[in-house]
């Protein structure tokens, strides 16, 4: 496990199912210690990337290493070293909560890790449940059974594909807090989400796939200085809208103005007209975007 | 192989936890065709000089028990498992193929040998007891296991669909299984169908089986033994290459 690899390296990676284009040469390098957000719209190719990773699915080129070790190649040490939380909420309804984590330590050969499995059980809120069929418990707690056999074999890389999906809001606080505590303690964590706000509030680093490519790719502070869309939102008495304005000034929810620019000067435009036409400003704000903004502008560009 | 253990071990809890369903009811169900049979038949056939039709029947029985539960056994955990999803629970983790294939196999093998025992226990109350040879019977009886436990995983690889492996159950197990003399022997059969069954490798698990119980068989039990051994590699070689590939397992 040298410090030198990256936790994930992905290069030119390339996967075709029958008509569709899954991946079309994706490449990138995730180092360790890195909490990591893959988006895209649905069928960008963020299931088929993990599924890659994850050795569920092979690619038509290109490969894929986890700390170092082709996930084909030496699937045996790339595999030991990720731990998956599938997006689908599968169980086995055969075994119990501790009997599925004591199988799934099994698989990677591990026999006494049973103390290991009660401390992820207590973590996740499990323990109470240990001796429940699988089948009878919550989806909330079905999700979180699915984190704790991602994490039996104590994986230095860890994969969530959708984690939060259809789950309440406590259980996605306590989840995160979760997950957050491994990436402080050094696990690599490879997030996708629908949320934006959570990609936004987690991930240092952000990749955004379209059709199969890697359309932006950066730290996630610099993603949100990315776009030159600024909104303002104003309140102004009387309520006349200046004519060159109309049209371009819009009501909101919240009953204010806002008017969307891409040059200061624009503003400065309007704060003139609307003096000029007697117009007083009592209140204005200046919203900066957010991921969701980037999001759907480089969607929309790309 | 570090993970095999494991993997055996998961899939013989998984048919104990329901063992009702996987050896309980095959073993009634084998008690149900000998009551019913050997009543008919007993004293109107006799196939072997010496050899009562119940004698005749039970390794027959056993047979066909043995082989359609090893069948069922890998078959119907790994069609479950890939209509519910948690197939990859098995997938993620650093599991060989050859380690995939010995678990499913091991799995099916004991369960049918577990259901096998069942039904001949049972039988003992019916007809008269005969020590076996137990070389002969052990052979036929865990070559025919893991011949069936390893179509198992083919059919349960393949099948999408839960009708899919009932269609492979029902058209190609249940058939080949019947007719191949568990209830007869072949050559009360007309010419052609006697032709017909030899090229039935099930006939040499199901003659061969007997021979270990009656001393008396269709075919000399060491051609029966090369068949079900060639049919045993060749049945392993198809399922390890499909494994190999992750012919609808790893896409």
């Amino acid at each position: 496990m040298s410090q030198t690899n990256p936790a994930i390296r992905v290069s030119e990676l390339r996967k075709r199912f029958r008509t569709t284009q899954a991946l079309d040469g994706v490449s990138l390098d995730i180092q360790q210690g890195e909490f990591f957000g893959l988006l895209g719209p649905n069928g960008a190719g963020k299931t088929t990337l993990i599924s890659i990773l994850a050795g569920l699915a092979r690619a038509d080129s290109g490969h894929a290493a986890i700390m170092g070790h082709d996930v084909v190649r030496d699937y045996r040490q790339a595999r030991r070293a990720l731990g998956v939380v599938p997006q689908e909420l599968v169980y086995d309804p055969f075994f119990n909560v501790r009997e599925t984590l004591r199988i799934q330590s099994g698989y990677f050969g591990l026999k006494h890790n049973d103390g290991w499995i009660d401390e992820i059980m207590h973590h996740l809120d499990l323990t109470q449940h240990a001796d429940k069929n699988t089948q009878n418990l919550s989806g909330g707690m079905k999700r979180r059974l699915l984190v704790a056999q991602a994490l039996v074999h104590k994986p230095p890389v860890i994969v969530l594909d959708e984690p939060t999906a259809g789950v309440d809001v406590n259980l996605r606080r306590s989840l995160w807090e979760f997950i957050s505590r491994l990436n402080r303690e050094g696990h690599t964590i490879l997030l996708t989400t629908h949320y934006l706000e959570e990609a936004e509030a987690l991930c240092g680093r952000i990749a955004m796939l379209k059709s199969g490519r890697v359309v932006a790719l950066d730290a996630t502070r610099n993603l949100l200085q990315l776009t030159n869309e600024h909104c303002a939102q104003l309140r102004f008495d009387p309520e006349s809208v200046p004519p060159a304005w109309q049209g371009r000034l819009q009501r909101d929810a919240d009953g204010c103005w806002r008017v969307n620019f891409s040059d200061y000067g624009e503003l400065e435009t309007l704060l003139a007209d609307l003096r000029g036409a007697g117009i007083r400003v009592t209140e204005m704000h200046l919203l900066e975007p957010d991921l969701e903004d980037v999001f759907t502008d480089i969607m929309k560009r790309t | 192989m570090t993970g095999l253990p494991a993997l055996f071990y998961k899939e013989l809890l998984r048919f104990w936890k329901v063992v009702v369903q996987t050896v309980v009811a095959p073993v009634v169900t084998a008690l149900l065709y000998l009551l019913i049979f050997s009543q008919v038949l007993e004293g109107h056939v006799e196939v072997y000089p010496g050899v009562s039709y119940t004698q005749f029947l039970v390794p027959g029985l056993v047979m066909m028990s043995m082989l359609q539960n090893a069948f069922s056994n890998s078959s119907s955990s790994l069609i479950q498992s890939k209509m519910q999803g948690n197939i990859v629970f098995v997938l993620l983790p650093p599991l060989s193929y050859l380690e995939f294939f010995l678990a499913y196999l091991g799995a099916a093998v004991l369960r049918g040998l577990i259901v096998g025992l069942g039904v001949w226990m049972v039988t003992l109350w019916f007809a008269p007891w005969q020590m076996p040879q137990p070389g002969w019977l052990l052979a036929y009886a865990v070559l025919a296991c893991a011949i069936m436990g390893a179509v198992g995983i083919v059919a349960g690889i393949w099948a999408e669909k839960y009708d899919q492996l009932a269609a492979f159950q029902n058209f190609l197990i249940l058939p080949l299984t019947f007719l191949s003399g568990v209830f007869y022997s072949i050559h009360s059969l007309p010419p052609f169908w006697q032709a017909v069954s030899h090229v039935n490798p099930v006939f040499y698990l199901i003659d061969g089986f007997r021979y270990a119980f009656v001393g008396q068989s269709d075919t000399d039990p060491w051609l029966g033994l090369l068949v079900a051994g060639a049919c045993f590699v060749a049945i392993s070689a198809l399922t390890l290459m499909l494994l190999k590939r992750g012919y609808k397992l790893r896409h």
